[in-house]
């Protein structure tokens, strides 16, 4: 107690003045850019993992169906019938392939996977001179993926019930059909959900990643030893080990903001500086993680390791932009708030997609404050008393 | 004269282990002390004490004057530390480590330039100024850590196995310059494997499972064992152990 008292009181005035700390924070943080920016494989992480994520997400990994090869039978061979078919092709969702004769036909194309949906319009159709119901209409569909057979459905529902919808206006039917409108993304582009997620996702890789190998390799290297053995303080350390990384992550951050905005048409609806904000304390969080992952890792590999493996599933699985928390078992559910990537993807959702301001997002933004500081202080505690060692 | 490094009775305990036990030693000013021991002895717990980075169980320490409990920030200011593992950042240039050592030492840029001249012309290494210190040959990348631990021209310089992995011609050549620091009025605390070098020290210790076990000139420590090398000194010494790693 008394060394302490006498540590802070008795030597106070014989530390260095700040001029100097800052002049040696800016020697150590050039350095830290110097090793950031002459190493391929961290350039290579921080733009090549943005770059791909996005484009895998973007383009590849969505659960949307575009241009479904659909097959029709029909069999009523009326001039309504031939409208449906027109409808249904001209949609930017369905390809009418095949005009089969028989379901038999169908059967063939679906085990040879060629079509996802055959549309059968019944003979009976010409009878009912007036049908406007789209229940007439027989729809099959290949369920051995059911999601993507519910959203075929969904589609081509839609796309009678709209069909129907505008005879009926002409025929003054009294019948409610109901309009909808799919709010904040009206072209239902899997994109708009990923992108935040992956987002989340590689801040958080990069962040962890970035941090935990850096501290990790002095260690390894042996110039921690000599940091220490130096008059430059071990916050000081860490300060310089965490600016850096935080800067290039926020121009990480705009990096990948400026991908999805010209490679998938993303716009971003709310305020800039708000989603800016946000992502910095994303950021920390990551950074703290890393710091308290670079406490423990014995080398190099092993920090890669946690953090690559040990951050990307929970992220990847608990932050919801893959599967809906709320569909989850309550433990997970419960885990999953102990994920920072979480509400961070809550935020960046309802900022970049719907818009919304402060008063919408200052809840989780309060969480990730929170975790942030819990966070550094712990990684901070840890990393002195391994030094103490 | 006053000794730089003074200890007394300075122990370190883990738990019920005492790596370290009632270390008492002086170090006199410009003296090349030898601080052998097997592995797993204690050396590294001792040193680390003395440089400021492990507070001692109990006894007591000044190093350049300064008590090593509550004064470890002057004491830092006052040491060079090189160990082993060259610890210099391959991927910088010569120029950018001496920069970067002299930067955290707090020394202005003035005086960083200075430096760097000045060591870049005694190692003879002005040519390679620019290269990074990767593609330097092992001899020059451990002179160079040495000089870059004296950069801010401590009181005591502490090696810690300097000369690990290198060979018989390039060790010699590091001894010269640590002749060389010392003639400038710089101690040198060195741990060391090479019984070789042992003989170039003013005066060795030899511990033993935490405890000093010898502690004088190594002729005389010679002529008291009776034997003729260090090497067979330090045999006699060191199969007592009970410890190991």
């Amino acid at each position: 107690m008394w060394i302490v008292w006498k540590r802070y009181f008795i030597y106070w005035p014989e530390k260095q003045n700040v001029a100097s700390n800052v002049k040696q924070l800016f020697i150590f943080i050039q350095k830290e850019f110097k090793h950031v920016f002459r190493d391929r494989k961290t350039l290579l992480m921080l733009f090549g993992m943005p770059t791909t994520q996005i484009i895998l997400f973007g383009f590849a990994l969505t659960n949307e169906i575009k241009n479904s090869e659909v097959a029709v039978l029909d069999a009523a061979k009326t001039e309504l019938s031939q409208s449906i078919i027109q409808t249904i092709d001209a949609s930017t969702y369905f390809d009418v392939r095949y005009h089969i004769q028989n379901t038999k036909q169908a059967e063939t194309l679906f085990q040879k996977g060629k079509i996802k949906a055959v549309v059968v319009i019944p003979v009976e159709f010409k009878e009912a001179a007036f049908a406007q119901q789209p229940n007439d209409i027989q729809l099959i569909t290949d369920a051995s993926d059911p999601n993507v057979s519910t959203t075929i459905r969904n589609y081509l529902t839609t796309i009678l019930n709209s069909f129907f919808a505008e005879k009926n206006k002409q025929a003054a039917s009294m019948q409610i059909v109901p309009e909808v409108r799919m709010l904040y993304n009206p072209e239902l582009k899997g994109a708009f959900n990923f992108v935040p997620g992956v987002i989340s996702l590689v801040l958080m890789l990069v962040c962890t990643m970035m941090s935990s190998v850096s501290i990790v390799r002095e260690k390894e290297m042996g110039t921690m030893e000599i940091l220490l053995v130096s008059p430059f303080k071990p916050l000081y350390i860490i300060i310089s080990k965490l600016a850096p990384y935080f800067l290039i992550s926020i121009f990480n951050l705009v990096f990948i903001l400026v991908l999805s905005v010209t490679l998938l048409g993303l716009s971003i609806k709310g305020s800039v500086l708000l989603l800016v904000l946000a992502s910095a304390l994303f950021i920390i969080t990551s950074l703290a993680i890393g710091l308290l992952i670079s406490t423990t890792a014995k080398s190099q590999q092993n920090a890669m390791m946690i953090s690559l493996l040990g951050m990307m599933l929970p992220t990847m699985l608990l932050t919801g932009f893959m599967f809906p928390i709320e569909n989850m078992p309550l433990g997970l559910q419960m885990l999953s708030n102990i994920v920072p990537s979480r509400w961070f993807f809550i935020i960046i959702k309802n900022v970049m997609l719907k818009g919304l301001g402060f008063m919408h997002v200052w809840k989780e933004m309060g969480i990730l404050t929170l975790m942030a500081f819990l966070l550094l202080v712990v990684s901070i505690r840890k990393f002195k008393i391994r030094l103490q060692e | 004269m006053q000794a730089v490094i003074e200890a007394r009775e300075l122990t370190k305990s883990f738990g019920s282990f005492i790596a370290a036990n009632k270390l008492t030693f002086d170090v006199m000013p410009g003296e090349i002390f030898g601080f052998l021991g097997a592995n797993g002895a204690g050396k590294t717990t001792a040193m680390r004490m003395l440089c400021g980075l492990s507070i001692p169980t109990s006894g007591e320490a000044r190093i350049a004057g300064f008590d090593v409990y509550t004064q470890t920030e002057k004491i830092k200011q006052n040491i060079g530390y090189m160990s082993q593992k060259f610890s210099l950042y391959e991927d910088l240039t010569v120029k950018e480590n001496i920069r970067f050592y002299g930067g955290i030492y707090g020394l202005k840029i003035p005086q960083i330039k200075k430096k760097t001249d000045e060591l870049l012309h005694e190692l003879q290494l002005t040519q390679e100024a620019d290269k990074l210190v990767r593609e330097l040959p092992l001899g020059w990348k451990q002179k160079l850590s040495f000089s870059v631990a004296l950069v801010h021209d401590p009181k005591i310089v502490f090696l810690d196995e300097p000369t690990g992995g290198v060979d018989p011609i390039t060790r010699r050549q590091f001894w010269d310059l640590i002749y060389y620091a010392t003639s400038k009025g710089i101690t040198v605390f060195v741990t060391t494997h090479y019984m070789d070098e042992a003989e170039y020290c003013n005066r060795v210790s030899i511990m033993v499972d935490g405890v000093i076990e010898a502690l004088d000139k190594p002729s005389v420590l010679k002529q008291k064992f009776n034997v003729d090398s260090m090497e067979e000194v330090f045999y006699l010494l060191a199969r007592k152990a009970k410890r190991s790693e």
